[in-house]
């Protein structure tokens, strides 16, 4: 059977990393900032790796949509055992305003160019949080589509799919091609050994433009600023449940 | 005798060295030799870099995840888990060639990960090197094909261990004394190995050794027996090795320290590494190359520390406000930062001009050894200082550091042989140099004399005008008076070896009073130079940091300056020579009393 999985990889700022807004409020230092893939698609490319590992997939292709630098962490997907990648080379400052439409466009577009019967990304990225790509994606290309998953068995032409909702797990039956958006609890990623790294300088990045896919990404939302939450205040202690009440009342809260 | 030794220090004879380039031998011409350090070294293209980029994360996460260095320290022992996840992750042949199973990093690509093991577990960091960096790395650098087809492929994956066999009870330093043989058999198909080996790194758990061993032989026509060191490849599977007890340490404790024993055990004539009697030559080369990785390593270390005491001092309060804020606390953390820049300076230095190819780097390599070792030393008790009682206990993890870092000043080279090994380096490169002059001079040493009194102007004209011209063009212009400084020192430097040279000639090999301060004038002006060049890299590419990197090193260069013109002051007057006859006479004394030599204030 030969399924060939389509894995987003986003670059995006490390975890660790202590954000810092810019002075000018359009949005947040980048410069010489630590970088690193989402680690919701470290998941996504651990799942797909290991559904070529059973033999279910044929072969695990990494995207990444962004400046040179989104080769990084291809390289990084690759090392992790994807077979190649594809690097949609979006520069800076364009790179800032690109939203998950125009991903999901490019994916959409890819999938149907490179014959793809199943799509994962992570749920959503650690910098905009916007959770969206994988069901633009699913809608684009008229696919099937199963979020939060924390676990995926493929069996034959379909999935089983357990899905994290806000009351529990849902299980549900999904038909292939499909588009799956993976949650934490998917899978532990592997890290990339050394011998992997060197053996991924081998594997082929391809380099296209969104315009080589007749893709408009333009963004259709224009950020206004970008400010620090306000700083917490300080709390304070009261004796009895009489003085809390009064203080509640005093503030307006009651 | 005298002059066999400073040839036996160094691994080639003098006429086949070509080392007009060195920064660190200029010195001692009174010459700055800006090639190899200005602008900063940066030998990795970038593949090369972009590829250690990725190893960072993976090495990261092995150190935080899976491996507790703590629990180790304790244990005294490298649990198997820790050692299964190392051979996964590639760690066993880092530098090795591809070709025999290894990932053939260069220099500066193993430099990167150093520093992240340094700053980890430090005990790991010995049991990684024991392995690789000398336990086969003989065979790498001397071993012909059928050894590194035979020996290689299982070495590279950690299938089997490795360890490099020199010392012995009465030979450390003095590598050349050591009283293991082994004898050509009657067959002539093997040597026979006898000897003790003590301290070694893996020595308990290695398959597959590195063991330097005397072969006697008759000197061409005479009956008189000679004897030459000679490296050979020796596997435990041989029959007659055996292991002494792990040694019980102060730090590095979970790395197998052991002796090693052979009796009577058979190697093949085929497994000799290189020629016999080029033993010597083997061992030096390999601790020479390898001597750039304790630099990194050591840098990580540091860096860590720093991190952690300015954790501490931003968050401790003591009457009233937090440590960072007084200014004691404030000079020994500048110092941590200074200390940082200069080693983490060097080291890259070092490696990068090695991967550029540059030969001749055994004097830079050992200022970098020295200069770290002792450095992370200092920083670490700085460190437990400021901590203080929380720095003394073992859960904050700074005092293991502490205990593992005290070996890096003694091992691959105690420190204070290398201090002389740079000096003497250094001396025989002037040396040298002077007697060519003297005869393109055609003048008498004793005219000599007379231009001696005339101080430092006029040994510029024996040995070539120092050019200052030379630092500051390849200097940054926010640094010039830096480059003023230094070049200011290089010539004091020159004029004072060239004075020493003229005083003592060919026993200055055995006075070490002298030559310990000029070594230490030597590492103080080469990580000056190092910092400057960095500094200056640091402001023409517009780095975020570099106006802090040019407080750094303005900072260090002034601090440096004065260590350098009290050093060479010692060297020369008059006053101090005298003190230093006084320390030889008050060891006298104390020698010949076994102990203390003074009279109790209580008479009893």
């Amino acid at each position: 059977m030969a399924l060939r999985v389509l894995v987003g990889c986003k670059r995006v700022i490390d975890y660790a990393v202590k954000v810092r807004v810019k002075p000018d409020k359009t949005g947040v230092v980048t410069d010489g900032v630590k970088h690193s893939m989402n680690p919701f698609d470290e998941i996504a490319i651990e799942e797909a790796v290991r559904l070529k590992e059973k033999k279910v997939a044929s072969e695990v292709v990494a995207i990444s949509c962004g400046p040179k630098q989104c080769q990084e962490t291809l390289r990084t997907a690759l090392a992790m055992g994807a077979d190649r990648a594809i690097h949609v080379e979006v520069p800076e400052p364009e790179s800032h305003t690109l939203e998950p439409l125009g991903v999901a466009k490019i994916f959409s577009k890819l999938a149907k160019d490179e014959d793809v019967g199943l799509i994962i990304v992570g749920k959503q990225a650690i910098d905009d949080d916007c959770n969206q790509t994988g069901q633009l994606t699913a809608a684009l290309l008229d696919w099937p589509q199963a979020t939060f998953a924390s676990e995926i068995t493929v069996d034959g032409d379909s999935m089983k799919v357990i899905r994290e909702v806000d009351g529990g797990l849902e299980t549900i039956k999904v038909n292939m091609p499909a588009v799956v958006s993976a949650d934490l609890r998917l899978n532990e990623p592997r890290y990339a050994t050394l011998p992997n790294i060197m053996k991924a300088k081998k594997k082929k990045i391809d380099v296209k433009t969104p315009a080589d896919l007749g893709v408009d990404i333009s963004p259709r939302t224009e950020t206004l600023s970008v400010e620090d939450p306000p700083v917490r205040q300080a709390g304070s202690k009261v004796e009895d449940v009489s003085e809390l009440v009064e203080k509640l009342k005093s503030h307006g809260f009651v | 005798m005298t002059i066999n030794r400073v040839r036996l220090l160094s691994d080639q004879p003098p006429s086949s060295r070509d080392r007009d380039d060195s920064f660190a031998l200029g010195l001692y011409r009174g010459k700055v030799k800006t090639q190899q350090l200005f602008p900063y070294p940066d030998a990795l293209d970038d593949e090369s870099k972009d590829t250690v980029k990725l190893m960072i994360d993976p090495f990261e996460k092995y150190f935080r995840e899976i491996h507790d260095p703590s629990q180790c320290d304790l244990d005294e022992k490298l649990p198997d888990k820790s050692l299964q996840a190392l051979k996964e992750l590639g760690g066993f042949g880092i530098q090795a060639p591809q070709e025999y199973g290894g990932m053939q990093l260069k220099n500066t690509q193993y430099a990167r990960l150093a520093e992240i093991v340094g700053s980890f577990d430090l005990s790991i960091a010995v049991f990684m090197a024991g392995h690789q960096a000398i336990g086969y790395k003989g065979i790498v650098l001397f071993g012909n094909e059928q050894q590194k087809q035979k020996y290689l492929p299982s070495l590279t994956t950690g299938e089997k261990i490795a360890a490099f066999c020199l010392t012995e009870p009465s030979a450390g330093s003095d590598a050349n004394s050591i009283r293991s043989t082994a004898v050509l058999d009657e067959d002539g198909k093997h040597y026979i190995l006898n000897g003790n080996k003590i301290w070694i790194s893996n020595g308990g758990i290695a398959d597959v050794m590195t063991v330097f061993a005397q072969v006697p032989f008759k000197k061409d026509d005479s009956d008189k027996q000679s004897q030459a060191v000679t490296a050979f490849i020796v596997e435990r599977d041989f029959g007659g090795v055996t292991s002494g007890l792990p040694e019980k340490k102060m730090g590095i404790r979970s790395s197998n320290t052991a002796a090693v024993y052979f009796d009577n055990v058979k190697i093949p004539v085929e497994n000799v590494i290189g020629k016999v009697g080029e033993g010597f030559k083997v061992a030096m080369n390999i601790l020479n190359e390898g001597r750039f990785a304790m630099g990194a390593a050591m840098s990580g270390v540091i860096r860590m520390l720093v991190t952690k005491t300015i954790e501490h001092a931003k968050n401790r309060v003591q009457f009233g406000q937090h440590l960072i804020e007084y200014q004691s606390i404030q000079e020994k953390i500048a110092q941590m930062g200074l200390t940082h820049y200069a080693v983490e300076s060097v080291a890259y230095a070092v490696s990068n001009n090695m991967d550029r190819g540059i030969k001749e780097f055994q004097v830079e390599a050992a200022i970098s050894k020295v200069l770290s070792s002792e450095s992370a030393w200092n920083v670490c008790d700085e460190c437990i200082q400021i901590l203080a009682g929380m720095g003394f206990m073992r859960e904050n993890q700074v005092e293991r550091f502490m205990r593992d870092v005290r070996i890096y000043r003694i091992f691959e080279g105690a420190n204070d042989t290398l201090r002389l090994f740079i000096a003497l380096n250094g001396i025989q490169y002037a040396g040298k140099n002077m007697k060519e002059l003297q005869k393109a001079l055609q003048q008498p040493i004793s005219n000599l004399g007379t231009l001696w009194n005339q101080g430092v102007k006029r040994s510029k004209r024996l040995i070539g005008i120092a050019d200052s011209q030379e630092l500051l063009e390849v200097t940054a212009p926010e640094l010039s008076d830096c480059a003023k400084m230094i070049t200011q020192r290089v010539e004091e430097f020159g004029a004072t070896i060239e004075r020493i040279l003229l005083k003592h000639g060919r026993n200055i090999i055995d006075q070490q009073f002298i030559l310990n301060r000029i070594a230490n004038a030597t590492i103080d002006i080469y990580s000056m130079a190092a910092v400057l060049s960095r500094a200056s890299t640091a402001i023409s590419s517009n780095l975020p940091t570099a106006d802090h990197e040019r407080v750094l090193a303005s900072t260090f260069i002034d601090e440096g300056c004065q260590r350098v013109e009290h050093n060479l002051a010692e060297v020369l007057r008059k006053r101090n020579l005298e003190r230093f006859s006084a320390y030889s006479s008050i060891t006298n004394e104390i020698s010949e009393n076994e102990g203390v030599a003074t009279t109790r204030p209580l008479r009893f």
